[in-house]
């Protein structure tokens, strides 16, 4: 069990083009890896363990050292301050964090409200402004708040901003830009360091190979 | 807040019942043991310490410490580590003679958790301090006794990864200049953020000679040869006294036959501000948090108005319990059921087995309500009941 390697995936968005990038850093993946219901998959070829995850759980699994490695997206990071090693910028699914709102609209002076599944982040971002302002915490489809009066803002993942036009919303700041992120669990580091080492290593070279591709 | 159960504790505070209470009890007494036999001595210290004082010096964070007010309106903490009230008293009584000081403990500490209520805010550490011993023979005791000690508790499974926070320092000012810059550059490391550091170095205007230095820096992890990888690096007498340090460090270990569970990682920034030389961690295989830490404070003895060089561990022994995943067969209890024309025969059976070190319940059978629980609950029962003189079985 010592040299399996847990990695904790996230579902949805990010998963088809981590497994993608794997695949190109050269792991042998099989091919129903990507439409398994599966919760936890084994690839024995490669020694490895992948766990499904939600997205923000992802940071989670790998502080508790259940999961050695994972990826997870920056904005999960930013929002669950975990103690893992962010080890590599894996320069996928870039979008950015955003505040929006109704065009043409001001904050309430009496009672801002910002909807947000990321109340840390926001709330962190409106403190710097110097703005005080209501976090109200939401499990998704956050461009609804301002559209039925329960918030003036949110703050959310815009990647290319089409939701938020089909709902008639539009960008006020750009709070910081987001990709995914290879984390590592503090102790996996150390106990497993020459396969974690392997394993950056190959993912480092896909990813200079995209960087190259796209200057070159 | 909703009304209470009775039986809610606190946020993270535990019962140890009595499996657990034996476990800890066990292993606490081997490493105990073993810090005893390196001459360390034991002390304790109150449970209630100025804030002002123990509470501002800890390493641990404002917002970790618990506070409450005394009568008099002072601010009290629950220490938060052993550390510090050590300090005060080694600084306040020990150190007159101006010898070093070997000492040790085990006690619980407490940090308030904001995360997931069920952490434990409330935990036993046991650890030593060296302190008023300025040389590397010291710190490298201090790695060989937590080598020795984890080995004894039984644990063999475990890495030590050793850095020194004077070398990453001097490293950075080196190619930064100035304090500002080194400590935003040191926060990446202690936040474990290498995406961030990488992508602050990118955005500083330096030669790219230097740059190189500040990635190649991150790869500073491995045996021996990282030591002369880091000479590579560095230019300054500062830093090059601390990898002098490493160096002395590693043959001392060596020298104490425990280099097999030993790496540096040059990286490892544990702390912003507390350790001021050598630093260490301790990981186990099978728990995903270190199970011990420890290193160089030479700063935290001024605080008390003795300037002095210290260095020591801790352990935190909930998780090397945790990774030992003990589950040693826990010693027999014999019970001897007694009603009471025959009390004085059962005592006398008790005494005979207690003098051979056996463990004996003795209970009045009119107190048992179930006999069949009871005779479940212990594998040997003795059963000393009416006038019949044999005992059945």
């Amino acid at each position: 069990m010592n040299d399996i390697l847990t990695i904790a995936m996230p579902k949805g968005r990010i998963f088809t083009e981590a497994a993608y990038m794997l695949r190109q850093a050269g792991f042998q993946l099989p091919p129903e890896f990507d439409d398994s219901r599966k919760l936890i998959i084994d690839v024995p070829e490669e020694k490895f363990r992948f766990i499904l995850a939600k997205p923000m759980d992802v940071p989670t699994y790998v502080e508790h050292g259940v999961a050695d490695l994972g990826i997870a997206g920056k904005d999960v990071m930013l929002e669950e301050e975990r103690d893992v090693y962010e080890l590599l910028d894996l320069q996928i699914s870039a979008c950015y964090l955003a505040v929006a709102g109704i065009p043409n609209t001001k904050m309430n002076d009496v009672a801002p409200k910002v909807a947000t599944k990321y109340p840390n982040v926001a709330a962190a971002y409106f403190r710097e402004q110097g703005e005080q302002v209501e976090i109200i915490k939401l499990n998704g489809s956050i461009e609804l708040a301002p559209l039925i009066g329960l918030a003036d803002r949110i703050v959310d993942i815009v990647s290319t901003g089409r939701t938020l036009k089909e709902n008639g919303l539009v960008e006020y700041e750009e709070i910081v830009n987001i990709t995914s992120r290879l984390i590592v669990n503090p102790v996996s580091y150390r106990m497993k360091d020459a396969r974690i080492s392997e394993v950056v290593e190959r993912l480092t070279e896909v990813i200079s190979g995209i960087k190259a591709g796209e200057t070159g | 807040m909703s009304r209470l159960f009775m039986f809610e504790k606190p946020l993270g505070m535990r019962d140890t019942l009595p499996n657990l209470y034996d476990m800890k009890h066990s292993i606490r007494t081997v490493m105990a043991t073993e810090m005893k036999q390196w001459g360390f001595q034991f002390i304790e210290t109150p449970t209630l310490e100025y804030y002002e004082t123990v509470g501002s010096a800890s390493a641990i964070l404002d917002q970790q410490l618990f506070k409450l007010l005394d009568h008099e309106g002072h601010t009290l903490v629950l220490r938060p580590d052993m550390t510090a009230p050590i300090a005060r008293i080694a600084a306040s009584k020990l150190l007159k003679d101006n010898m070093p000081i070997r000492l040790a403990y085990s006690a619980n500490v407490f940090r308030a958790q904001q995360r997931e209520g069920g952490r434990p805010a409330e935990f036993e550490q046991i650890g030593v301090e060296c302190i008023g011993d300025d040389t590397i023979s010291a710190d490298g005791e201090s790695v060989a006794l937590i080598t020795s000690v984890i080995q004894a508790a039984g644990l063999e499974n475990f890495q030590l990864s050793v850095g020194h926070i004077g070398f990453v320092r001097a490293f950075f000012r080196q190619i930064l200049g100035t304090e500002e810059r080194v400590e935003a550059l040191t926060r990446y490391l202690y936040e474990k953020n290498y995406v961030g550091y990488r992508m602050h170095v990118g955005g500083l205007a330096l030669s790219s000679i230097d740059k190189q230095r500040l990635l190649h820096f991150l790869k500073l992890r491995g045996g021996e040869e990282v030591i002369s990888e880091a000479y590579s690096l560095i230019e300054n007498d500062q830093g090059k006294e601390a990898l002098s340090e490493l160096q002395l460090l590693w043959e001392i270990i060596t020298d104490y036959g425990q280099e097999k569970s030993v790496k540096f990682d040059l990286t490892l920034v544990s702390h912003m501000s507390y350790y001021t030389g050598i630093l260490y961690e301790v990981y186990a295989g099978n728990v995903g948090f270190p199970i011990g830490s420890g290193g160089r404070y030479d700063l935290l003895l001024e605080k008390f108005g003795k300037p002095s060089g210290a260095t020591g561990f801790a352990i935190r022994l909930d998780r090397l319990l945790e990774s030992l995943g003990m589950n040693e067969p826990i010693e027999q209890v014999i019970c001897i059921v007694f009603s009471s024309e025959r009390r004085k025969e059962a005592y006398r059976l008790a005494q005979e087995q207690r003098q051979i070190g056996k463990k004996v319940v003795l209970q009045d059978i009119n107190g048992v309500k179930d006999i069949d629980a009871c005779s479940n609950q212990y594998n040997d029962i003795t059963f000393l009941v009416g006038k019949a003189k044999e005992a059945m079985k």
